[in-house]
């Protein structure tokens, strides 16, 4: 359940060992969480992540789930396992993202379908399966970490902005859809963060960290706020960059 | 059954539930056929400051009848001074029901917009508590429905068990479908007022000590000014009264009652309307209008008693945030406790409109009653002030350790395991509440977030 201070008892965070996901589960914690989920690949990770946690917050349970994010058809499962641990889920972060940057597609066409599945078919699919959940429980907060990347797609990675682009607008769309049923979604699209997926790659213009992130994600949580943009700028920047005609938008230098 | 979203009077923490309005026994049964695994809880007038009357994704029971108080559902008996009232009359009607006939109720809150329901199942308190105690003493008997569509007639000598489980129960325990309550008989409608100025924390103590003569009031108060620090840290007002009787007053129409409603709130307020600055500027006014020597008037019963209630919808003041009330008590000797508690909201910069400090007396038989023999601070507010969670954790630390407790009425934050060292009778009242209640049914997001309930 979720307090009238705007304390959540129970978070799950997909995508347990991301470095925006764990920077925003840092900001949540505070006095009156009850129970943190961290759903990743990799259970050791995820464990060391919460050791120091779980010093902060000695009275908070944590619990670690095993997937695979690029198993799209076993989303109804995972989100199934997590209820069984805390019932209720009040916040769901989704935080999990492939950007496969430098992969040659042309020359391995398939090579894209992990990144889809991961990025786009299973989160749609976990979205539904934990609309579905917190529907019923008439409430629930998703927090979907979309990107920049999505606004308008660059050649420099046209498959990672496609999924970016699909997945922020069926998540728009969802939120619709799940208008007066307590449930709603929050969409995070950051600029280029500074973290270990962007590692060696030339930081963009208006770069943000993990941790701005977090505290933009926290600030919106409580409130009605559909769509928030780290450094907040970007939303102008972009407005502008969407519409530029396709000649000079080709010309730019990203 | 349109799903709705809803909050309790501080308008934060909304969910949507499924809400059903019914008022008679039989409208009331008919609802529970159709409850799902989310269980139901019933609903009054929405008065509860947090989400003791609201069950996410379940069922809620709407169980008022505000608008017409006419035709209140009230049979009286003069000679025994007793009422028999459907759950859903509100204090108001009764209030205009029995105030003209020389009666009245014999404890109410601070606003008469409270169903015979809720304040049974919240056990409410008010300004007499330290004399008569709080609501569900004053109540003869009951009828309560059960999950299994039992109704079952329980006082405090028929079902004792169930009938203080279900006083102070928040609704988990059944719903109270009709009530008989011993009025209090008064000669007029006046209060006869004294008021003072107390100018810091050891004067108020002082002055409501029970060594002192707090017990010649049958209504005792003080309003304390939070933000006041240094040598006036705690200064307050502190008004006591008694019913006046007719020597008292000159009229020719000693019971009159006119509890009209003077102005609303605007539909819209900015977040942050009543701030630290705001607040103060009040506080200020609010002292220095007070007599600063003893001062004896009469006043009205809404005046007096329901003061907020002449602004509808008080609670919008707040914007859109909404805000939180904390009341806690602690034992009379730990007086050391509540200067500190005052001293760390006033250091936090905590700005509250209303601050209000009373002596309780005895505890009822309930194991959920909230009072008990101490002293009980109660403060609103705003629930959008940056490190909230994590100041309250510490004022509810000091609250606990003192062997404290935490009103649920009124709570909307405090973690499970406060209930539990704050009410030590709390698994006497879970077995019993299991034996009222063996589907599970009642779940409300209250009783959800702390866990009041056996097993999941």
């Amino acid at each position: 359940m979720k307090n009238g201070v705007g304390v959540h008892q129970n978070i799950v965070l997909f995508g347990g060992t991301s470095d925006i996901g764990v920077a925003i589960l840092r900001e949540i914690l505070q006095p009156g969480v009850a129970r943190v989920v961290l759903v990743s690949r990799d259970i050791a990770r995820s464990e060391v992540v919460t050791e120091q946690m779980s010093q902060a917050f000695p009275e908070v349970d944590f619990f670690h789930i095993r997937w695979d994010a690029a198993d799209a058809s076993s989303m109804q499962q995972v989100v199934s396992e997590v209820v069984n641990v805390v019932s209720d889920i009040d916040v769901a972060i989704i935080a999990q993202g492939l950007l496969n940057e430098g992969r040659d597609y042309f020359a391995d066409p398939a090579g894209l379908v992990e990144m889809a599945n991961v990025n786009f078919t299973g989160t749609m699919s976990l979205m539904y399966g934990l609309g579905a959940h917190m529907r019923s429980q008439g409430y629930g907060k998703i927090v979907l970490l979309s990107s920049v990347a999505g606004e308008r797609v660059r050649r420099a990675n046209p498959a990672y902005g496609a999924t970016k682009a699909g997945i922020d607008g069926f998540a728009l769309a969802l939120d619709h859809e799940l208008s007066d049923t307590g449930v709603s979604i929050l969409i995070v699209r950051p600029g280029f963060v500074d973290t270990k997926m962007t590692a060696g790659m030339k930081k963009a213009p208006l770069s943000t960290d993990a941790q701005s992130v977090a505290r933009a994600t926290m600030r919106a949580l409580s409130g009605k706020t559909k769509v928030i943009w780290v450094p907040g700028a970007l939303r102008w920047l972009f407005l502008v960059l969407k519409n530029l005609p396709l000649v000079i938008w080709r010309r730019l230098p990203f | 059954m349109p799903p709705k979203r809803l909050s309790g009077w501080g308008r934060t923490a909304w969910t949507v539930s499924d809400v059903i309005s019914a008022r008679e026994p039989d409208a009331i049964k008919n609802a529970l056929i159709d409850v799902g695994p989310r269980g139901a809880i019933a609903r009054g007038l929405g008065r509860s400051y947090g989400a003791a009357a609201q069950n996410a994704g379940g069922t809620v029971i709407e169980i008022s009848s505000d608008a017409d108080h006419e035709g209140a559902d009230i049979t009286f008996s003069p000679e025994s001074g007793i009422i028999d009232v459907a759950s859903s009359v509100s204090l108001d009607a009764i209030l205009r029901f029995s105030v003209p006939r020389g009666w009245f109720v014999p404890v109410t809150p601070g606003t008469r917009f409270v169903t015979v329901g809720g304040a049974i199942a919240s056990d409410v308190h008010g300004k007499n508590h330290h004399v008569d105690g709080s609501f569900g003493q004053h109540v003869r008997a009951m009828t309560v429905l059960l999950s299994s569509g039992e109704v079952v007639e329980m006082s405090p000598d028929l079902h004792p068990e169930w009938f203080w489980a279900t006083v102070g129960g928040m609704g988990l325990t059944g719903i109270v479908l009709r009530a008989q309550i011993a009025l209090l008989p008064i000669e007029t409608s006046q209060v006869l007022v004294e008021t003072e100025r107390l100018g810091n924390f050891d004067a108020v103590i002082a002055a409501m000590s029970a060594d002192g003569d707090d017990d010649r009031y049958r209504y005792s108060v003080c309003w304390v000014d939070l933000l006041a620090t240094g040598a006036s840290m705690g200064r307050g007002v502190l008004t006591r009264g008694n019913h006046a009787q007719l020597s008292d007053v000159s009229s020719d129409d000693p019971l009159k009652y006119d509890p009209r409603l003077r102005v609303s709130a605007p539909g819209w307020v900015p977040n942050g309307l009543l701030n630290k600055l705001s607040i103060r500027a009040f506080n200020e006014v609010w002292y220095r209008k007070a007599p600063a020597q003893r001062h004896v008037g009469c006043e009205s019963i809404p005046a007096f008693f329901h003061p907020l209630d002449g602004v509808t919808n008080w609670n919008r003041l707040y914007g859109n945030q909404g805000f939180i009330q904390y009341q806690f008590i602690v034992p009379l000797h730990r007086t050391d406790v509540l200067r500190r508690v005052i001293e760390t909201f006033s250091d936090a910069g905590v700005a509250s409109f209303l601050a209000v400090l009373k002596r309780m007396g005895p505890q009822n038989l309930s194991p959920m009653s909230f009072p008990t023999q101490g002293w009980t601070l109660t403060l609103d507010i705003a629930a959008g002030l940056k490190g909230l969670p994590e100041l309250l954790s510490r004022v509810d630390a000091m609250v606990l350790d003192a062997g404290g407790r935490h009103y649920l009425a009124k709570d909307s934050h405090v973690a499970p395991s406060a209930v539990r060292r704050g009410y030590p009778r709390l698994d006497e009242w879970l077995s019993v509440r299991e034996a009222m209640d063996p589907a599970g049914m009642w779940k409300s997001d209250l009783s959800r977030r702390l866990g009041l309930f056996q097993g999941v």
